[in-house]
């Protein structure tokens, strides 16, 4: 009943339309209009440039202030801040040539519309003129990159020495997390070794790895630098951040990295916007499949003490007893890790009947 | 005053260079190459189907182009639906869209599919083959005064590989698996894997193979385009004398040329790693409980190589509308485009840098951060020819005696359109900014106001200006009216918001942003999107009507509606294959010659030497006499 409603209005409304449409050809013949080069639509035309100047511009300008405080998202790490600074800075300055340009393009349309016996002012180039708007903007984008460029150079640098490091996988769909547990170095792992109980794919051949540890939510200590490995295990995720500043794409076959100091704790946060229930929230901005939207990972900032507390409950991977049994037999089947014929690494266990010591493998960059 | 001979102008007439004269074609040569193009016996399937007419063919581009923009619209009146009302049913789809809808809901992974397809078909069957394969193909020898281009027959297979590709693209909506899905730019593992998403099996081929066949189509094209405006030139028209238009074609060309093979490689490639386990783009992948082969493979080598294409791309869309927008520009303002060599300057600039940007769409992608450096500053340099276009097209309006017909106000949408969506590029091109802005709303607002509605309006601006030289009859100026002030309307509206949601970190290609607690706040906005972007598609309508009423109903056009200077309305208002009847003109003085100071009308055509306007000739004219 609806749909035929719908269709009726439809179809009276193209029938309006068609009537609407025969009209105004029949007075524009009957009114001489039609074999005239300039008619009244000249006048309306020019002044609808004024009206969509001023009221699309104060549209503008009022939804900009109303959305405001929603759009802006809450900094919560330090590079953040400087990002932010830089974005409104520039933003204010395209928004000056925003401006500048709208109400030069519609307000010139408006007075320069066509009047009877008027002529155009025959006015071909101005070099000098070229020059000048050739420069201006040249030195602004100039000034606007290099401070960017600074910015960039900072948060790409390398992380400092003291940086807490922990490494993200991105997998379709959902992201995991691995710690390096008290030897602070993240173990090998091999994508070849992975299956349903050993999700990184741990190679417990070598020992730095055995204390790593896998965790449900990423947590971060507040105040200190804190440095992300990136790995993609099977298509393109990007670890994106939003309140951090942050994002780098993992890439399957080549660790990524991005480092970075939390500023704002969760329960701080929680505070500073009122919501209880707010979290910091880890999105995958790169489409990985029919899932992408729902990649997801609760991201928390602890005070430091809060986080040593949480590192040190945490059990390491030598001891999930799943792991080590999907452990022992993918590297039988496979000839990876331990007891394992293929390749240089296993072949030194082989001589030497030891485990050896963390190659320089790529996993750990 | 021997009027045969090509004056040489001196380098301080407007905008004009010294050149060498051209050769004058002998009578008897050109009597016969008139008597060559004379086919009054032809078959109709050659005239109108497999027709070399340069006329014919383009508008079979056009027409193709139109049918693409209305599958690419409605695809996105489909996603925008989703969007818009996530919890909403679409059930009553079904009969449309058969298995996916499931349970009332689009399936996530057709959402995916759609937004592919939608990219895909706007870029490069709308933006690409519809608007450059449209105009390029009807201005050019027009404009530069040829009966016909270099080679017709190649001209004939440019459109038929675009249209196999179009056939081919399309029946890729209606197979099991669903069309390709992993977003236009098409980016692997993700495109490399059915195993990651069904679109990667039989719709990805699909999508590859007719990809090839448009880059085939592509550069049978622009070699062509290329060929006649070096060549075909009447005499007279050195190549300051061109309009811009044939300026922005050729330089289109050249960048589809050099460009799109690189597209193809990578299509090759990805090709390989598919089909005959290759690992160029591929490494260290677990997939479906079981491990590959692969390694040593880069996925980032892929989107080196695309967007090596991918960039100069968008100058491909941009460039022939900047071209119309000039040419439309001046015509209607009554006067000389602005700074012409400054806007031949700048397209150049465009041309050459645009080739050196495409790493600023890699800044988080993995790329070494050095190389992202390197990029910003040359993304800080593509941005200046681009306002120096803007700022001579405002030159050009002032002072001027604007005459508001429907092809007038789509350029002066082009303009404010381009110069809003051209200006956040300043932020994606900053790559500290990138971190935050990469893949969200904001760039999709930014891309779709820069390229693809400016790339729109000069589309409609060419068609509403060129359709009485097309078809031999006007379009429906009222109509015209309405249509462009719906469009821009619906067009800011739709995305400011987008603008947004995105700098509040909203990620694209989300068919579902209600799981995050900092996206679910947008309800309100996504859905005002949505019905301003629907609404703006259903506008479109209007104009649909208006072109195909006019076609055969509309007022019958005079020889020069627009009382413009270029070669194309010199031709009689039904003109064959060849052009023109008789000799074709000889070219005098450049097109802009609107509103001269001492000239009886505001305009004079190029076909009218300096010899018979004594009395508006500028005094470095006046040895041309």
């Amino acid at each position: 009943m609806t749909v035929f409603i719908v269709f009726l209005i439809l179809a009276l409304l193209l029938l309006v339309f068609g009537l609407l449409f025969r009209l105004q050809i029949l007075t524009s013949i009957f009114s001489g209009e039609s074999t005239r080069d300039i008619g009244p639509g000249n006048r309306i035309n020019a002044s609808l440039m004024l009206v969509f100047l001023v009221g699309g511009g104060g549209w503008l300008v009022w939804s900009a202030v109303s959305s405001y405080a929603r759009l802006n998202v809450p900094v919560a790490s330090v590079h953040g801040g400087a990002i932010d600074r830089l974005f409104w800075v520039t933003m204010g300055i395209l928004g000056v040539a925003f401006v500048l340009v709208q109400v030069f393009l519609f307000g010139y349309a408006f007075k320069y519309r066509y009047k009877e016996g008027q002529r155009a002012y025959f006015y071909s180039h101005n070099n000098r003129l070229e020059v000048v708007w050739t420069l201006i903007p040249a030195i602004v984008f100039a000034a606007l990159v290099f401070t960017g460029w600074k910015q960039w150079t900072r948060i790409t640098g390398p992380a400092p020495k003291n940086a807490v490091v922990l490494e993200v996988m991105g997998k379709q769909f959902n992201w995991l997390v691995r710690y390096p547990g008290r030897d602070l170095k993240l173990g090998v792992v091999n994508y070849r070794l992975i299956d349903a109980a050993n999700d990184w794919g741990f190679d417990l051949s070598d020992k730095a790895g055995r204390d790593d540890f896998m965790a449900s939510e990423i947590h971060v200590p507040k105040g200190v630098p804190v440095l992300l490995k990136i790995r993609s295990r099977d298509v393109l995720h990007s670890v994106y951040m939003p309140q951090f500043r942050l994002q780098m794409y993992a890439v399957p076959g080549m660790p990524t990295r991005f480092w970075f100091t939390p500023t704002v704790s969760t329960d701080e946060m929680r505070a500073k916007l009122g919501k209880p229930n707010f979290n910091y929230e880890l999105a995958c901005n790169q489409v990985c499949g029919s899932s992408h939207f729902a990649m997801k990972m609760i991201v928390v900032v602890d005070e430091p003490d809060d986080y040593v507390a949480w590192f040190a409950a945490q059990s390491p991977v030598s001891q999930n007893a799943d792991l080590l049994a999907s452990y022992q037999q993918m590297s039988r089947q496979t000839g990876l890790g331990q007891g394992g014929s293929r390749g240089a690494r296993t072949a030194a266990i082989a001589e030497t009947g030891e485990l050896p010591a963390p190659p320089p493998a790529r996993a750990t960059l | 005053m021997d009027i045969n001979l090509s004056p040489g102008l001196p380098s301080s007439a407007g905008g004009a260079l010294p050149t060498p004269a051209r050769p004058v074609v002998p009578a008897v040569e050109r009597a016969h190459i008139h008597e060559h193009h004379e086919h009054p016996e032809q078959h109709w399937l050659f005239r109108y189907v497999f027709s070399q007419d340069h006329k014919v063919i383009a508008k079979q581009f056009l027409v193709t182009g139109m049918f693409w923009a209305l599958v690419g619209g409605a695809l996105s009146s489909l996603f925008r639906l989703q969007l818009g009302w996530p919890e909403g049913t679409m059930e009553w789809l079904k009969p449309l869209l058969g298995k996916w809808i499931e349970g009332g809901k689009l399936s996530p992974e057709f959402y995916l599919g759609l937004v592919t397809l939608h990219g895909t078909i706007m870029v490069f069957f709308v933006l690409t083959a519809g608007l450059s394969g449209t105009f390029s193909n009807f201005l050019i020898p027009l404009q530069i005064g040829a009966r016909d281009m270099a080679s017709g027959f190649m001209n004939m297979l440019s459109y038929w590989f675009f249209f196999l590709s179009s056939v081919i693209m399309f029946s890729s909506l209606f197979i099991e698996t669903g069309p390709a899905a992993s977003g236009w730019t098409i980016y692997p593992p993700l495109s490399a894997l059915p195993q990651a998403i069904s679109g990667s099996g039989l719709g990805m081929t699909l999508w590859l193979v007719s990809m090839a066949i448009f880059i085939v189509s592509q550069l049978l094209g622009s070699v062509n385009y290329i060929a006649t405006i070096i060549n075909l030139r009447t005499r007279g028209m050195s190549m300051t004398k061109l309009p811009l238009t044939i300026w922005a074609f050729m330089l289109t060309a050249v960048l589809g040329t050099l460009s799109f093979p690189v597209l193809l490689s990578a299509c090759l490639l990805l090709v390989f790693d598919r089909s005959f386990g290759t690992s160029f783009f591929l490494s260290d992948i677990y997939i479906a409980g079981q491990a590959l082969h692969n390694e040593g493979g880069s996925p980032v080598l892929f989107q080196h190589l695309f967007w090596f294409l991918g960039h100069p791309e968008v100058y491909i869309i941009i460039m022939p509308a900047m071209g119309i927008v000039s040419e439309v520009m001046a015509t209607n303002a009554r006067k000389p485009i602005f700074g012409y060599r400054a806007m031949i300057g700048s397209l150049l600039g465009i041309s050459l840098l645009s080739f050196v940007v495409w790493g600023h769409h890699m800044f988080v992608t993995g790329m070494n951060p050095f190389l992202g450096s390197v990029f910003v500053f040359l993304t800080l340099m593509i941005a200046v020819p681009s306002a120096v276009k803007t700022f001579n097209w405002l030159a050009t309006l002032w002072r001027g005696n604007i005459r508001f017909t429907a092809a007038m106000l789509f350029s002066i949408g082009f303009v404010s359109l381009f110069v809003s969506g051209g200006l956040t590029g300043i932020v994606l091109g900053n790559a500290s900014l990138d971190i935050q802005m990469h893949n969200t709303y904001f760039l999709v607002a930014h891309f779709h106001l820069v390229m693809g509605s400016a790339a729109m309006f000069g589309m409609f601006a060419g068609i509403y200006h060129w359709f009485p030289k097309m078809f031999g009859r006007m379009m429906n100026e009222p109509l015209g009216y309405v249509h462009f002030w719906l469009t821009l309307t619906g067009a800011y509206l739709t995305f400011v918001p987008m603008h947004y949601i995105g700098i509040a970190g909203f990620p694209r290609r989300y068919y579902s942003w209600t799981g995050f607690d900092m996206f679910s706040q947008f309800a309100d906005m996504n859905k005002f999107i949505s019905v301003a972007a629907i609404a703006v598609f259903f506008a479109q309508f209007i104009f649909l009507f208006n072109f195909f009423y006019s076609i055969w109903r509309g007022r019958r056009a005079t020889q020069n509606p627009w009382h413009a200077n270029t070669l194309e309305w010199t031709t009689p208002i039904e003109l064959g294959h060849g052009n023109w009847p008789g000799e074709i003109p000889a070219v005098y003085r450049w097109p802009y010659d609107y509103s001269k100071p001492g000239a009886e009308a505001d305009f004079i055509p190029q076909t009218v030497p300096f010899s018979q306007t004594a009395s508006s000739n500028q005094p470095y004219e006046k040895e041309l006499e």
